[in-house]
């Protein structure tokens, strides 16, 4: 831009030169932009607005978007994001249909008759995943996979970036079909610039009409398909044609439509620049060879525009020919050249459209590219380093418990409850006796019988109702036990001893659990 | 509110609540009026370009603030909070209990109801009527009892049929409603050592036990005197009085000799509380129901 002829500038930039022998890193030359920009000088030199001859595009200058953020109280500015072609886009495509597909196609599989393969049954207390039936006494699985995602997320995001929120967020997702819908509509993005500063008349009636149902049917697809995680998806879309859903299936469905419309619609970048956490911690895990999108400074300065014919070196200009479509293209609105933001989503729509304009211009392409903080400053960067060694390694190991001890996953649980009222009693025979209340609970799909046993201590008996134990499927018994043990045979006053179920049926349906029994030691 | 036995207290809370949303409201207020700043001062802290300016509280979060009094207002308004008004809505947690209950009731009442006009064997011949029982038992019996209402040591075994204060089913009713207290006096004084050790012997022998013949010919001397009152000539007991057999070989506070004596000498004091108040005639019936079952075992499935 203009400022960069600024003489002013050429002696600050020797003396900041002088100063610094290295090459500063992003976030420094990116503080070092933010300084010279609140510099009061630098606004007379820039005032006027730049026409860019041929396009009659008008470029945002740096004064315009200076009095944008003096202002005290800021309006948003509505992003129009320019449509890009190109391989992250194709790519952005292909996580758009596959997360959306899994999204909307996964409550529809039934796995057995009549069986949601994926239902969160929260009356019914129990969670339906393919040929696995969870209950709420698995909820430790659960916090693994919470711990397991949290983990993936750093790993990818250590040696990645945000791919995350470029890619596969549902934010950015569900606003790429609403962008897509967006354009279907009002047209691309002059169009639509266009079409918001048009007066209330006749043609931008229809086609915000058009627009909002659009987004209404889509948000209302989208929450009644989240309430078919939790209830049913057929007999919920057979309520629904008959107007029969329940009053909290009502309401979440038009909650979560509510929330698809407003944040795919309306709030857009600003859900990740200001609401979203991830967005934010996500910059503190970022190390020298974290790849992040970044602009060449080196390659691109000084920028400006130019015939395609001419030699930029003869004119004094790097390979930037300050088009500005990376900023047309941003769906957070930034200008990438001004060094790694914090808006910055990682979706590499600028990179598409900036190789496009670079193959246009027979320059080499990743003028803004993928890459780190290390090559850009001309240092080898290593993809292994100790975090992602750390985080790859705690994948593995947690991802490969969860697994194996999802396999081994028996559908029985026992639980004892130790009788407080006395620590033992003691028989008129001379023995002692504990009380026990147990809890067995047939997390299998089907009834079965079960058998009780006891072990620990020699000559133990158990007695209460142990044998043919009928439990139906997802049913706890409770029941009440005692065990009888020969005070002789006592080693010491509080024994370990351990309960046994087992299915009659199914001796693989076995589950054990560990308790005390407590007696007076006879020496 | 009985710590606060003064009203002066009342008006205290009062006044402050007052004061305080009034100043809250002078103070923000006072600091949003001033003179709207037309461009960014910054109070003179840089830090790696990052400066801190004196922007005036964005909009939003002013209103807030004033939702916040608001809501306070009302909120205060309809419920207690300012000490002397209590709020128009006239809300205390003992009321809001007593109606939960009501609507517990209502809603529970019927499933117990239904069984209180049954004969208890009748009660106790349903398995759904078991259960609720059961369950009442593992919440209000339990403590004592034992789940297995095995008892323990000074609180009676329910599944045999050895019956302090009577085993039939409106026995058991009555001793959960209105509770039974049992006392053995202290006979160590009047007794002696000696004496009570004979007796000890005497009551050991009636449960068919070996015990040394002298002294339990002694022994059944003294207790002629002194324990057939309560306990029978025959040492059978007095279910009236709650006074234990003694020829069954089953011990409230432990068979062994020297539990026996210590009986003897120093007395025990048993209380089963009343029930009937606190869970209601119906609930009470479904439990005698279930403790009668206990021990009925055999009868209750036939009956099924």
């Amino acid at each position: 831009m203009t400022q960069d002829k600024n003489p002013a500038d050429e002696t600050e930039k020797g003396q900041d030169e002088k100063e610094k022998q290295y090459v500063p890193s992003l976030i420094e030359a990116q503080a070092e932009i933010a300084a010279k920009r609140n510099r009061p000088d630098r606004t007379s030199v820039t005032s006027e607005p730049v026409s860019k001859p041929g396009t009659g595009q008008r470029v945002v200058t740096l004064a315009e978007a200076d009095a944008a953020t003096e202002a005290l109280y800021a309006r948003h500015k509505k992003v129009y994001p320019r449509q890009v072609t190109g391989l992250f886009a194709d790519l952005r495509f292909v996580m758009v249909a596959i997360t959306l597909g899994i999204f909307y196609g996964l409550p529809w599989i039934n796995w057995g008759a009549g069986r949601q393969a994926f239902l969160i049954d929260l009356p019914g207390r129990k969670f339906n995943f393919f040929f696995w039936t969870f209950w709420p006494q698995d909820l430790f699985y659960l916090s693994v996979i919470l711990i397991l995602s949290a983990l993936l997320l750093f790993f990818f995001t250590a040696i990645f970036g945000r791919v995350w929120c470029g890619f596969t967020c549902p934010q950015t997702v569900w606003t790429e079909v609403f962008l897509w819908i967006e354009r279907k509509i009002d047209g691309d993005r002059m169009k639509q610039m266009k079409l918001a500063k048009m007066p209330w008349n006749s043609e931008k009636l229809l086609k915000r009409s058009a627009k909002y149902s659009a987004w209404i049917l889509f948000s209302l697809w989208t929450g009644f398909t989240f309430v078919g995680f939790f209830t049913p998806i057929r007999e919920l879309t057979l309520s629904a044609f008959a107007f029969a859903l329940g009053p909290w299936e009502t309401f979440w469905v038009f909650f979560y439509g509510f929330a698809t419309f407003g944040n795919a619609g309306f709030l857009r970048e600003q859900v990740c620049t200001y609401m979203c956490p991830y967005a934010r911690f996500q910059g503190a895990m970022f190390d020298k060879n974290t790849l992040i999108i970044s602009y060449d400074k080196v390659r691109g300065e000084p920028r400006g525009a130019r015939g395609r014919v001419v030699d930029p070196k003869a004119q004094n200009l790097g390979h930037c020919i300050d088009c500005t479509l990376c900023v047309q293209v941003c769906p957070t609105g930034i200008d990438i050249r001004n060094g790694l933001q914090y808006q910055c989503i990682a979706c590499a729509a600028c990179v598409d459209v900036c190789d496009t304009v670079m193959a246009k211009m027979n320059y080499p392409k990743g003028l803004i590219r993928y890459t780190t903080e290390n090559a850009l400053e001309g240092k080898p960067s290593r993809i292994l380093r100790p975090r992602v060694i750390l985080y790859g390694s705690l994948l593995v190991a947690i991802g490969a418990a969860l697994v194996i001890s999802v396999l081994l996953r028996v559908p029985l649980d026992i639980d004892v409850v130790r009788d407080r009222n006395t620590l033992y009693r003691e028989t008129v025979e001379g023995l002692v006796e504990n009380v026990y209340t147990l809890r067995v609970l047939n997390k299998d799909n089907e009834a079965h019988t079960y058998r009780l046993s006891a072990t620990g201590i020699e000559g133990m008996v158990l007695h209460g109702e142990t044998e043919n134990m009928a439990i139906g499927s997802g049913d706890v018994r409770e029941l009440a036990v005692r065990l009888e043990a020969d005070p002789a045979r006592l080693k010491e006053r509080s024994s370990k001893i351990t309960f046994h179920v087992e299915a009659t049926d199914n001796p693989k349906l076995r589950d054990s659990e560990e308790a005390r029994f407590l007696g007076p030691v006879i020496r | 509110m009985a710590d606060f036995t003064s009203g002066f207290w009342q008006w205290y809370i009062f006044i402050l609540v007052v004061l305080s949303i009034a100043a809250c409201f002078v103070l923000i207020s006072w600091m949003s009026r001033g003179k709207k700043p037309t461009k960014v001062e910054t109070m003179g802290h840089e830090w790696d370009g990052i400066e801190e300016l004196n922007n005036p509280l964005p909009m939003w979060w002013l209103y807030m603030f004033y939702i916040t009094l608001f809501f306070g207002i009302g909120y205060l308004l309809l419920y207690p909070g300012s000490g002397v008004f209590g709020g128009a809505f006239k809300w205390s947690e003992t009321g809001q209990y007593d109606q939960e209950m009501r609507v517990a009731e209502q809603k529970y009442g019927p499933l117990f109801e239904k069984y209180r006009t049954q004969e208890l064997a009748a009660v106790a011949a349903n398995p759904e009527a078991l259960n609720m029982g059961k369950r009442l038992f593992m919440t209000y019996c339990t403590g004592c009892h034992g789940s297995d209402a095995g008892g323990g040591p000074g609180y009676p075994n329910l599944r045999d049929s050895d019956w302090l204060y009577g085993g039939e089913p409106e026995q058991i009713k009555a001793s959960i409603m209105n509770g039974r207290s049992g006392a053995m006096p202290a006979w160590g004084a009047m007794l002696g050592q000696e004496g009570v050790f004979n007796v000890s012997e005497y009551v050991i022998s009636l449960s068919g036990r070996k015990a040394s013949a002298d002294a339990a010919a002694a022994g059944k001397e003294k207790f002629q005197q002194v324990c057939a009152a309560c306990h029978g000539a025959d040492g059978k007991g007095n279910q009236a009085l709650g006074a234990p057999n003694l020829t069954d070989n089953i011990w409230l506070y432990g068979g062994s000799q020297a539990a026996i004596m210590k009986t003897i000498s120093e007395g025990r004091n048993g209380r089963m509380p009343a029930h009937g108040e606190f869970l209601g005639e119906a609930k009470v019936h479904l439990l005698a129901a279930y403790i009668w079952s206990l021990s009925h075992l055999p009868e209750v499935k036939a009956q099924k």
